[in-house]
């Protein structure tokens, strides 16, 4: 303990870059104007959050009319899904989604299973991926919203987003991406892809937390899901989180603006991780596609030994990395998504995700292949399986 | 770490020694409605991480959450129900401690390189040079003494197993608590079974297991019918109170019978017998019991320690013969055995 943080969680969240910081902090203290106001402290709030919007819009290849911003990904998830649903009754109840989605789509979905819709959750395969075919497949003649994540925020494995979108625009169903975990690590353009609603949130790609956005093309049918006042156009009432917004832009940009290059960067930390944990720890297995998959994301199953005991040693070596998504990892039960993709119980247990991101180096990746085997080892030490299947290759 | 005055203060008299300290919670608590967990308040209730939270940040140390809900579920829940439903009474703190906390959490510990576990037990660990043996000794308040539910602890166990606060009382420890400026200084003791809502263990039981529980019939010794009970699982040997019946004398259980499923009722006096057998024994100062030896033993929590002679059985049983007749004996308890303030050992009731 003591030592230098090697952090390795960029999928739970980012630190918030300076610059996007120092972009911020004028609206907390001086233009501090709420933007629905005529005055002109007012007027510079309203401008930097169109500023902002723009920025958004920009990044993924959207019209800044059809950004709106959002308190969350969680909120953009569920105000898609919600949304749609509710506008388009009349149309049909039918929703296909996956079953390794992040909970703000799975619990979404589920809650309005309980409200008369009907939901199809697409299995994965062993790689975690989808096909486009499974998605035709399923489509009913009641089917009106198919929502499928971009990117995986576990085991990382990208969806074959534009082949989905044309499908469903063909057919004339809406199509909403959970693109929390792909926005700054891969091109994403709405247009090109056929994407209808996408959703996103700052703290993913170095900005701050508690800010989110929606991409709603122009002509969707959605309902409001905040009803007050006549912010975001009337589609989301509440003052808007000026600084966060302002924030939220910067971040955005400064993500899509050098992609390549982080991409390249993290690729390297990336596989260099996966090949040497691949060769020095025996009963390894990598979890997710081994080339679709985002840049920065390693997710390994270690047999024999529980991820929790793992990430206490690991974070007692000063490494932060996590065991699945953070916002289970309270519970530390088997992974939604690793049983998704086939694994049994007790394998998916033993799992570690790492994620890398900007401010890692191969010096960190050292330190981690350091670190890792001695630890996987010692854990395997007591586990009464280990020594037998260990006698059993020593008699073999 | 419950977020208790107890675990609170033990962790903050390791520190005061110089140990070097991680706080954990054991996440135990089946699936269940949030806002019930966090009124139940038990030793690993949700409000107790939040609590133990706190607790470790203002001592300064790392604290973490384990998960040990499946050997909770599989060797505390699942055996608190199936005791009940042959008719005997369990104690799940007994197997809670014998299970969870030192053995899985105690592994895990050990798997992890860390020494010792540490809880705030009333109860204190020692070495007996003389004898090369761990010994448990009572804590220095009787009245909150809580070596009854640890008697099956190993030498193994207690050699890895550290209880700062057997040495104090329970105001020196609220007293300590308060110096450390701990949050919850004036936190209630807990109590009542953790996992069971509003303590009524019928639902619990019939949820559990997804059966309706039988009523029956209250009987006398002779098998006279005295009127109908609501399940034999609403009922434990001794009990006067609740029984819903009025038959112009106290009335109390003797005995549970599964196979009929009936209730024995009886005078005060049927309640009381003088022998016991115990199986599924532990031994702590002593490595095995080789021949017959005084002691002091219990047979409940809440039960008085009472003069008798422990005897082997042939079938690796143990007999005890108290001194006078002890109210209440009851299969699925624990009777432990004390040399004053050593615990000798102890195992369940049978009979």
């Amino acid at each position: 303990m003591g030592e230098k943080l090697i952090y390795l969680d960029h999928s739970a969240t980012t630190y918030t870059k300076p610059e996007v910081v120092e972009a911020m902090l004028p609206y907390f203290t001086q233009n501090y104007g709420n933007a629905s106001s005529i005055y002109s402290i007012g007027r510079e709030s309203k401008k930097a959050i169109e500023e902002a919007r723009e920025k958004v819009a920009a990044s993924i290849g959207a019209q800044a009319k059809e950004i709106f911003f959002t308190g969350s990904g969680t909120e953009a998830d569920n105000w898609a899904i919600k949304g749609v649903a509710y506008a388009n009754k009349a149309k049909g109840n039918h929703i296909i989604t996956t079953n390794f989605e992040h909970h703000a789509v799975l619990h979404t979905c589920q809650y309005l299973e309980n409200d008369g819709f009907e939901v199809t959750y697409l299995p994965v395969d062993e790689n975690g991926l989808i096909t486009p075919q499974q998605v035709a497949e399923a489509i009913k003649p009641n089917t009106i919203l198919i929502t499928i994540m971009f990117a995986n925020n576990e085991i990382g494995t990208i969806q074959p987003i534009a082949e989905i979108g044309k499908i469903a625009r063909e057919k004339g169903i809406y199509f909403h991406t959970d693109a929390v975990q792909a926005i700054g690590n891969v091109q994403v353009n709405v247009k090109d892809m056929n994407i209808d609603l996408l959703s996103l949130s700052g703290h993913k790609f170095y900005g701050p937390k508690g800010a989110g956005a929606l991409y709603v093309r122009k002509g969707v049918k959605l309902i409001s899901y905040m009803h007050g006042g006549a912010q975001e156009r009337g589609r989301r009432a509440s003052t808007e989180n000026v600084p966060s917004i302002v924030g939220l832009g910067k971040a955005i940009e400064l993500a899509t603006a050098n992609i390549d290059e982080y991409n390249k960067k993290l690729i390297a930390l990336r596989d260099r991780t996966i090949d040497e944990v691949m060769k020095k720890i025996p009963f390894v297995k990598l979890n997710g596609h081994r080339e679709h998959r985002l840049p920065g994301n390693a997710n390994f199953s270690f047999q024999f030994i529980e991820g929790e005991s793992l990430l206490l040693l690991l974070d007692m070596k000063g490494i932060a990395a996590s065991s699945g998504s953070a916002c289970t990892s309270g519970s530390l039960d088997p992974s939604h998504v690793l049983l998704a993709i086939g694994l049994p119980h007790e394998i998916a247990h033993g799992s570690l995700r790492l994620t890398f991101g900007e401010e890692n180096t191969q010096e960190d990746v050292d330190k981690l292949l350091e670190a890792l085997p001695t630890i996987v080892e010692r854990l395997r030490e007591m586990s009464p399986l280990y020594e037998s299947v260990k006698r059993g290759n020593q008699n073999v | 770490m419950s977020g208790g005055v107890d675990s609170s203060v033990a962790a903050a008299c390791l520190l005061e020694k110089g140990y070097d300290v991680i706080g954990v919670t054991m996440q135990i608590w089946p699936d269940m409605d949030e806002d019930k967990q966090k009124n139940e308040g038990g030793c690993c209730s949700l409000s107790a991480v939040d609590d133990a939270r706190r607790v470790a940040n203002n001592l300064g140390i790392p604290y973490y959450v384990m998960n040990f809900k499946k050997v909770f579920e599989e060797k505390v829940i699942n055996y608190f129900v199936d005791e009940y439903l042959v008719g005997r009474t369990p104690n799940p703190c007994i197997a809670c401690n014998r299970h969870v906390k030192f053995e899985e959490m105690l592994n895990k510990a050990l798997s992890m390189g860390i020494d010792y576990i540490a809880t705030g037990h009333y109860a204190s660990v020692e070495y007996d040079e003389s004898k090369k043996r761990y010994l448990l000794i009572k804590s220095a308040t009787s009245a909150k003494d809580q070596t009854y539910a640890l008697y099956t602890l190993t030498q193994d166990q207690l050699a890895h197993t550290l209880m700062p606060i057997g040495e104090y009382n329970k105001d020196e420890v609220r007293e300590k608590a308060k110096l450390l400026d701990l949050v919850v200084a004036s936190k209630p003791d807990s109590q009542e079974i953790c996992f069971v809502e509003d303590n009524d263990y019928g639902r619990f039981i019939e949820e559990k297991t997804n059966t309706k529980i039988n009523p029956g019939f209250f009987v006398d010794e002779n098998g006279k019918v005295l009127g109908k009970h609501k399940g034999i699982v609403h009922y434990t040997v001794g009990q006067r109170k609740g029984l819903g019946i009025a038959l112009g004398k106290p009335v109390f259980v003797v005995r549970i019978d599964v196979e009929k499923n009936q209730v024995v009722l009886g005078e005060e006096k049927q309640v009381f017998s003088d022998t016991l057998t115990a199986s599924d024994l532990n031994f702590i100062s002593i490595d095995k019991l080789e021949g017959s030896m005084k002691v002091n033993a219990k047979i409940r929590y809440s039960a008085k320690e009472a003069p008798a002679v422990i005897s082997p059985l042939a079938d690796g049983r143990v007999k005890v013969v108290f001194e006078t007749p002890q109210r209440a004996i009851t299969p699925g308890q624990s009777v432990v055995f004390y040399d004053g303030d050593i615990v000798v050992g102890g195992g369940v009731i049978d009979k």
